[in-house]
């Protein structure tokens, strides 16, 4: 259901403002949503300020430059560095994105910094997001066959190959899940843009044998049609990954299969 | 679905801090002008029901919908019918398969708000 108000003890007090960087003179100021599961206290915004003469060019790295140098309670998720893994999903500047693709330089002002939004936080930029990959386990992504697996291997032209670029790169960030207003609302029974679009990439793998079974699961008030085109998904993406339209087909199949 | 574990854990915010984008804005637009449209009938239905029931009542009704709150209704009703028509062709569109680039899409919504204004404008003078 749509909640404006954050619940109670999800409201957000005023927090730290750490001590700026001695004979620095090129800093940003870059403000962090706090939340620390043993204090028994509301989350909270931390101001820190950062030496950007002696970081790296991306979010990431004044993240860890602010871990390492200044605050090394401030935890997060991070892997890869270079927009792979997925790790560094979080809500930066107003929009969800990769905090290592992100440069510094692409945020005017002061550099505000959030978890994807409406989830639930373990610790500070850190949510839970066991439900949204438990909806990705729902749409069975993996190859389902029905005939004799072949000797070798289960071939597929370059054309119907094709039909998966644009999809097989999804990261599984969350960052288009947490981005749309349907999932925030309904985020318990609509599936959201990343597991439907996994759900598309199957539905139109050539080798794949279960689309009426998989359509079928789909055919649901809120699983599919919770979708209303907003479009935050696609806006949002880092990978450049369009959930929207793949969700626009899914629909499409269904009526097409239905008339 | 799994459990999640909620427990004490905070919700993270969301409206609060997500930048508005201009297809969310237009999306929830096409929300507010249906919704708004359906009390903006109500009050013709009212005026309607108050000219079957009498000529003192239909003087009461129609002294408010022709004040100048019911200038500033009836002309936000028909920018709202204007931009609920525009938003109903988007979706059309989007429906067909077509417009669902992000590019494409925040032009749409472009069409939608500067459309909707040119034609209430345009059926203004016209009436």
């Amino acid at each position: 259901m749509v909640q404006l108000r954050l619940p109670k003890n999800s409201r957000i007090t005023t927090g730290k403002t750490w001590p700026k960087p001695e004979g620095a003179t090129n800093v940003r100021k870059v403000q962090i949503y706090r939340w620390n599961p043993d204090d028994g206290q509301n989350p909270r915004v931390d101001t820190y300020f950062v030496d950007m003469d002696n970081c790296g060019p991306m979010v990431l790295d004044a993240l860890i430059k602010i871990k390492n140098e200044i605050d090394p309670t401030l935890t997060f998720r991070r892997s890869c560095r270079e927009g792979i893994c997925g790790s560094c999903a979080m809500n930066i500047d107003g929009i969800n994105t990769l905090a290592c693709i992100y440069g510094m330089d692409e945020v005017k002002g002061d550099v505000k910094i959030y978890p994807l939004p409406h989830m639930p936080v373990v610790k500070d930029l850190i949510p839970d997001l066991t439900h949204f990959y438990a909806q990705h386990a729902s749409i069975m992504p993996w190859l389902e066959t029905k005939t004799n697996t072949p000797a070798k291997e289960w071939k597929q032209s370059i054309e119907d190959r094709e039909k998966l670029d644009g999809l097989y790169e999804c990261v599984m960030c969350a960052c288009c899940s947490t981005a749309c207003p349907s999932y925030w609302w309904n985020g318990d029974k609509y599936l959201g843009p990343a597991a439907l679009l996994h759900a598309y990439r199957w539905i139109i793998d050539s080798r794949d044998e279960a689309t009426p079974e998989r359509l079928d699961d789909l055919e649901d008030p809120f699983k599919l049609y919770r979708c209303h085109t907003i479009m935050n998904c696609a806006k949002t993406c880092p990978k450049g990954l369009n959930p929207a339209k793949a969700i626009s087909e899914i629909k499409r199949m269904m009526v097409n299969r239905a008339v | 679905m799994a459990d999640v574990q909620q427990g004490e854990r905070p919700l993270s915010p969301h409206i609060q801090i997500y930048r508005p984008q201009m297809t969310s804005i237009s999306s929830i637009l096409t929300r507010i002008t249906g919704n708004a449209l359906i009390l903006a009938a109500l009050l013709i239905v009212w005026w309607l029901l108050a000219a079957a029931t009498g000529p003192e009542y239909y003087a009461t009704a129609n002294a408010v919908v022709t004040s100048w709150f019911g200038d500033i209704v009836f002309t936000l009703s028909l920018w709202a019918i204007w931009y609920h028509y525009l938003a109903g062709l988007r979706h059309l569109l989007w429906d067909a398969g077509h417009g669902l680039e992000v590019p494409a899409a925040e032009k749409l919504g472009w069409v939608c708000i500067i459309g909707s204004v040119v034609l209430t404008v345009i059926t203004l003078v016209i009436i």
